[in-house]
């Protein structure tokens, strides 16, 4: 094909979607990965998949440049990736090595590199959303301009109080805020019905006076539109942005949960669909690509994570002995060391 | 001249903001109006972009020190009262005092509580928190009872790459004067002997350091030399100067503002008891709030927190002992 004669912005679009495709495949192999090697006994704490979600997610990580800011929550294994974090990062943190960005002291998911703008979550859902503000805060003060902080969570965390006063906070500040809330119609086991009285969660944009935006999260073409906007609209100042995207989620909350509440019937309705596969759909629709090159973007991506199991299997754990059991920077002010 | 309590953390805090660039004020009320107690009193005026009026949102004025921190800043937050501290309570205690560990990076920043007990307050203005922020790891907790202290130690919190927990006690915002601003000070995590005394050493820290030195001054016109140890620091707790007063004296008095069970008073006890047992003349003492909800009225109030009466009752049962 003569690539010359499409148009810039197509030929990017088209850039982005295989792009973004690479990353959710990427991180479904890996989430597989992590299932079996759970189901194995060799992963110590729990797993939780993005399965369904890698639209959103990658979407989320692509539309994000290298200096803003994003704090994933459990299910963006493909955000994290588009956004630059290391499979290894992932690998390390699931199975306890020392070498990984926690070393050890944290888990699974509560994993990041808040030095290169990537936040480790705390499980308290909610938490991360006020302290991204504080981040563009922080920016501001500094002079620091163009930047943007992004920030996932379900459905569910909407329901906190942590929520309303981080969301408020950011309208109040008038911060580049990009709050993207995937609503997978469980929170755990718990229903939509259960969880909030709205008619659609994007309503509560105008109560907190931010702009709303709201697609399909099964296609990742909405997903890529609607979330690149979302960005530019806080990049130019348009101030906190919340974009909600719908879908089902395709697995348990973790990997110890069969997700047995979830009627077949939502499974088989749109809702259900897996973004994977429509995403793959799209690709070869577009004749931006076929199963042959599918297939060895699979394989390509296979390989990378059997590498990083491979090598990361034998690394240490941490030693209990040599830890350094201050949690005060200050050292001569903790108490830590000493056993009392 | 002289200058309040209060008014030494409004110029603890007018310093930080004019030495460092990375220092920022953030509460309700703390801008124009200069804060519920004024403690931040005309700061807006002096430096109108770092002093930020906070929507009522404990919990994101907290989390986003926390992300400022990140950044590089070195926020000051001021809780309108320890009482409200709670809704921010998830932010400090899994966030703020979390993040070292977690992530080896610092978190340096000061959150200033208004604390303890005036008259009239009720159930609601007037806790004292320290003990609940202690029990968790990653934090350093302060709860300064002078005015030289008030001033020095909000500077060395504000310079401290650790979160810090600020306990200024109300009732001293006006009590206390001194004639001037310290320049020398000892550092945080180290007690202080207020008094020296040979008979009963009483440990305390804030207004109740206070109650403390009333009474060594009462009783010593009997010819009882009490030895008045004011922590400054519960956390770190100095252990070591607490063991050298109980050595000199066998006898030990621990006061506490806040409710008993399980707190500060209960700590130094515990430490005393099981590295200095063989110190010891008699069994150690603690006096506390009674185990309720702070009451209201004035009658009820001062039956319900230590007061020098009742320090003095325990001193004298304790030398019986
Ligand atoms: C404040 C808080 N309460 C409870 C939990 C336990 N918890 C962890 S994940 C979860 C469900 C989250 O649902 P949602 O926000 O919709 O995200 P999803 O898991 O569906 O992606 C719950 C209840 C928590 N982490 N934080």
């Amino acid at each position: 094909m003569d690539t010359r004669a499409i148009p810039d912005a197509i030929s990017s679009f088209r850039e982005q979607c295989m792009k973004a495709f690479r990353f959710m495949l990427q991180s479904r192999v890996l989430d597989e990965k992590m299932a079996s090697l759970y189901r194995g006994g060799k992963i110590h704490g729990g797993v939780f998949l993005g399965k369904g979600q890698e639209a959103v997610s990658a979407a989320t990580g692509m539309s994000l440049l290298k200096g803003d800011i994003f704090s994933p929550l459990i299910r963006d294994g493909a955000g994290r990736l588009a956004f630059g974090e290391p499979i290894i990062d992932a690998v390390r943190t699931y199975m306890g090595s020392a070498l990984g960005p926690m070393r050890g002291r944290e888990g699974n998911v509560h994993r990041g590199r808040p030095a290169e703008g990537l936040l480790p979550m705390i499980s308290h859902l909610g938490a991360m959303i006020s302290v991204v503000n504080g981040m563009l805060i922080g920016r501001r003060f500094k002079k620091i301009q163009n930047t943007v902080g992004a920030v996932s969570l379900g459905d569910g965390a909407t329901s906190t109080g942590a929520f309303h006063e981080a969301l408020n906070q950011a309208a109040v500040e008038k911060l580049p805020l990009v709050l993207v809330v995937t609503n997978n119609q469980f929170a755990y086991s718990t229903p939509n019905s259960r969880q909030f009285a709205c008619r659609h969660l994007v309503d509560k944009a105008v109560g907190y006076g931010v702009a709303g935006h709201s697609m399909d999260g099964t296609d990742l073409k909405a997903c890529l539109e609607t979330i690149s906007a979302a960005v530019a609209a806080a990049r130019q100042g348009q101030g906190p942005q919340l974009v909600v995207a719908t879908l089902l989620r395709l697995c348990g909350h973790g990997e110890h949960d069969d997700a047995h509440y979830i009627d077949p019937e939502l499974r088989n309705s749109a809702l259900g669909r897996d973004c994977l596969v429509l995403a793959e759909s799209f690709l070869t629709e577009q004749g931006w690509a076929d199963a042959k090159i599918i297939k060895s973007w699979r394989k390509d991506a296979v390989r990378k994570v059997e590498e990083v199991v491979a090598a990361v299997q034998h690394e240490p754990g941490p030693d209990p002995y040599k830890e350094d059991w201050s949690a005060l920077s200050t050292r001569h002010l903790s108490e830590g060391s000493q056993s009392l | 001249m002289s200058i309040t309590y209060l008014e030494a953390i409004r110029e603890a805090q007018a310093k930080a903001l004019a030495d460092d660039p990375r220092v920022f004020i953030y509460g309700q009320d703390v801008g124009a109006f200069g804060g519920a107690f004024k403690a931040t009193k005309n700061l807006a005026l002096e430096f109108p972009d770092r002093v930020i009026d906070a929507p009522i949102s404990e919990d994101a004025i907290i989390g986003s020190a926390i992300g400022s921190a990140l950044e590089g800043m070195r926020p000051i937050i001021e809780m309108q009262f320890a009482d409200f501290s709670t809704p921010g309570f998830n932010q400090i205690v899994n966030h703020a005092a979390t993040l070292f560990w977690r992530t080896q990076l610092p978190c340096p920043i000061t959150i200033r509580l208004p604390s303890g007990g005036t008259s009239g307050s009720g159930a609601f203005h007037s806790q004292s928190m320290e003990a609940i922020y202690a029990h968790y790891p990653g934090l350093v907790v302060m709860t300064p009872a002078t005015v030289e202290d008030a001033y020095s130690m909000l500077l060395e919190a504000v310079a401290i790459d650790d979160p810090v927990i600020f306990c200024e006690h109300k009732y001293l915002y006006y009590h206390l004067k001194a004639e001037k601003l310290p320049t020398e000070a000892m550092p945080a995590g180290k007690a202080r002997i207020s008094r020296a005394g040979r008979d009963v050493t009483i440990v305390a820290y804030s207004a109740m350091v206070h109650e403390a030195l009333a009474v060594a001054e009462e009783l010593s016109t009997e010819g009882i030399e009490i030895e008045v140890v004011d922590l400054r620091t519960i956390k770190p707790l100095d252990t070591d100067t607490i063991m050298a007063s109980v050595a000199r004296t066998g006898r030990l008095l621990c006061v506490g503002e806040s409710w008993p069970w399980g707190g500060v008073t209960a700590e130094v006890i515990a430490r005393v008891a099981t590295e200095g047992f063989n110190l010891l003349d008699a069994p150690p003492q603690r006096l506390n709030a009674k185990d309720t909800p702070i009451p209201f009225h004035p009658n009820l109030w001062l039956m319900h927190r230590p007061t020098a009466r009742s320090i003095a009752m325990a001193v004298r049962n304790l030398l019986r002992l």
